[in-house]
């Protein structure tokens, strides 16, 4: 037992891919390097900033009692961003309910992101066209959706074409507590069975509420994959360079016909669960400050500011954008429409029976008396 | 007497149990240092240990069907659901095992576990946080499900279900946790499986349970300021349902209505309103109403106070029992 025990608490840094330092410093890896240019970066600057302005603002918004929940992203975003710059728009992303800057880089506004936790919507997103897929809240039951979207794909003939262009693959989002739940045991059996082109991106944040990894996985998570037959890779999740090329590679090998990956983004969860919850109760004031120290967007900040790719001018056009963006979502939020319960009485079923309508009809007089 | 809200007696009848019977074990998502989502056995962990109040992995299936081999071999697992919606990946391990255990081996083998799950709505919460799953474990044979409806009956019915030697569904109103009420620690509790009148009356029963109690006592109160008499009956024990106690109440006041969160169709309310009119046709002045949500999920929570049956809508009911 001690020698499991001793892979579960050894330093991750020994076997992840990193190619960006916490302190901004560009690293070689063996077997992955980022391919795209600083300006790529500086794009995945912004969105990460950006990103992350929406999150505190939607916090702050369920501080004012605006929003019912929140379960804040913080300290995610390289993971998110990272792997979201890796699709291609003929990508499926299945989130889990954390994937607020995954949203953002498919397109969703931050105001549709907010409505469900307002309590003004369901889940109102077009995740046809975005293919960004509806928030998961049943843990790990997405996994499941999101193999069989990659099993689909592959029926409609869309892996391991010659002409690239024709070729797709799907990601799902999921976190470390997951990885106990039936469901996505389930999906490794059912992606590698039927060889699914599909990337199981695990971010490990640490914590599922107040339970450490320790007591969902006496391995490291990506070793599992090995045991279901796939690939599996362990990257640090605060670096977003790394993260995008371990996802690009990934989602190229299921485009390929070469099956699914699982990746592990190390990461921490730097704010609570979600706004009901109390991270003070069960974890250390040094272990988040450990963390700090790792932020996923000082390190890209200071690698670009070094290589000259941005500047400070640079730094406060983003800000200006941000600042307009958390005005946008502040005045947004408390303006989302309300909504009437009578108009949900025909979103049950295609052809709604006669006496669910009579039951909505009530309702509605009941409104208008 | 002290005066406790739900959850802090549901954590008192929790510590008396630990401290009385060594056998009995509790397990659950966050329920150790964390003390549970809704704080309802905090401290306890720090109390008794980590081999009896147990940090579970985030598996519902697991924590359910592992405690299945713990009851086997004299363990009395009390586990906790975090919430309603969370409760179906372990469906299949409470339907399928926990429930039919005893039968499946001729009588001898039961299983001693009483499974908490925090329910219904009214606290402005994302979807599945507000669920009322009740009809699907009470159509279930081999299991029982009880429900408290204040602090008092939470701190000794937590106690009598975790003496229970059937399988026992524990259904929380979440809205009343933070509910203050007096808890009388020397009562001798009424039988686990009782209904109780609540506010005796002349008029029509209101028969309902768990968060909707209050509601109807509240109506119950406004109705009275206009010369209308409900006797308000808390069922409490949902299966097996006390059918002598809801029987002698319709039957001296003749009309009944049932109220409960959960959807109309297939719901408690039904098998209730089947019972009452197999039983005292003759005696019905009224046909038995409900007051329930409508047959569609859970809404969005800023209509949910549409959705929820609420004082009004039982006067409503009132009403039309009356007018027969």
């Amino acid at each position: 037992m001690k020698d499991v025990e001793d892979v579960a608490t050894a330093d991750p840094a020994l076997d992840f891919v990193q190619l960006l330092t916490p302190d901004g410093v560009r690293v070689q890896h063996d077997d992955f390097d980022y391919a795209g240019t600083d300006a790529d970066l500086a794009a995945a600057l912004r969105d990460m900033v950006l990103s992350r302005r929406i999150d505190t603002e939607a916090t702050a918004l369920q501080r004012k009692g605006e929003l019912g929940l929140w379960p804040p992203l913080l300290g995610q975003e390289a993971a998110q961003v990272g792997s979201a710059r890796a699709l291609k728009p003929s990508d499926e992303a299945v989130p889990s309910y954390r994937e607020h800057a995954v949203a953002w880089c498919r397109g969703i506004d931050p105001l549709e992101l907010l409505a469900p936790f307002r309590g003004t919507d369901m889940i109102g997103w077009d995740s046809v066209a975005t293919r960004f897929h509806l928030y998961s809240f049943v843990i790990g039951s997405q996994t499941l959706h999101a193999t069989g979207i990659a099993m689909a794909q592959q029926l409609d003939g869309r892996v391991g074409n010659e002409d690239p262009e024709q070729n797709a693959a799907t990601i799902v989002y999921f976190g470390d507590g997951a990885t106990s739940q039936g469901d996505v045991n389930e999906a490794f059996v059912f992606a590698a069975s039927f060889n699914a082109p599909i990337v199981f991106f695990c971010q490990n944040n640490q914590w599922a509420i107040s339970e450490p990894i320790a007591l969902q996985s006496r391995i490291p998570l990506y070793r599992r994959a090995r045991g279901y037959g796939f690939p599996g890779v362990r990257v640090d999740g605060n670096d977003v360079l790394a993260v995008q090329a371990v996802t690009t590679w990934a989602l190229e090998r299921a485009r390929n016909g070469e099956g699914p990956t699982l990746i592990e983004a190390h990461t921490y969860r730097m704010g609570a669960h979600t706004t009901s919850d109390d991270p003070t109760k069960y974890r250390s004031r040094a272990e988040t400050e450990a963390w700090r120290a790792k932020d996923p967007i000082s390190r890209l900040r200071t690698y670009l500011m070094n290589a000259g790719a941005i500047d400070q001018v640079w730094l406060g056009a983003l800000e200006v954008e941000s600042v307009a963006l958390a005005v946008r979502i502040r005045e947004g939020c408390i303006s989302l429409p309300e909504p009437r319960l009578s108009d949900w009485f025909d979103r049950a079923y295609a052809q709604t029976p006669a006496a669910i309508r009579r039951q909505g009809d009530v309702q509605r007089a009941r409104e208008e008396a | 007497m002290p005066t406790m809200t739900m959850a802090k007696a549901l954590n008192a009848g929790l510590r008396r149990t630990l401290a009385a019977d060594p056998k009995v074990l509790l397990a659950g998502e966050d329920i150790g240092s964390l003390g549970g989502v809704f704080r309802v056995t905090e401290g306890l962990q720090a109390e008794f240990g980590r081999n009896r109040v147990i940090d579970s992995p985030l598996a519902e299936s697991g924590l359910i069907g592992t405690a299945i081999g713990m009851a086997l071999r004299g363990y009395r697992p009390v586990l906790e659901i975090q919430f309603d919606g969370f409760v179906f990946p372990g469906f299949d391990q409470i339907v399928t095992q926990v429930a039919r255990y005893r039968f499946r081996s001729g009588g001898r083998l039961g299983i001693p576990m009483v499974i908490r799950i925090p329910y219904g709505g009214n606290i402005g919460a994302i979807e599945h946080h507000s669920e009322s799953p009740e009809a699907y474990f009470a159509h279930t044979p081999g299991l029982k499900v009880v429900t408290p409806s204040n602090p008092n009956d939470a701190y000794w019915m937590i106690q009598q279900a975790v003496a229970s030697d059937d399988p026992i569904i524990f259904l929380e109103p979440k809205r009343r946790y933070h509910d203050k009420g007096e808890v009388d620690v020397d009562l001798r509790p009424e039988p686990l499986h009782a209904a109780r009148v609540v506010r005796p009356g002349r008029d029509a029963t209101v028969l309902c349970y768990g968060p909707m109690v209050r509601t109807c006592l509240d109506a119950a109160g406004a109705a009275s300021e206009e010369g209308i008499e409900l006797e308000v009956v808390d069922l409490r024990s949902l299966s097996p349902l006390d059918d002598a106690a809801m029987l002698a109440s319709v039957l001296k006041t003749g009309r009944a209505i049932v109220v409960h969160e959960a959807v109309g169709s297939g719901g408690l309310g039904a098998e209730i309103a089947a019972r009452l009119s197999e039983a005292l046709f003759h005696a019905l002045a009224a046909p038995v109403v409900r007051v329930t949500a409508p047959d569609i999920p859970y809404p969005p929570s800023r209509v949910e106070h549409g959705y929820l049956p609420n004082v009004d809508r039982v006067l409503d009911a009132v009403d039309r029992v009356l007018a027969y």
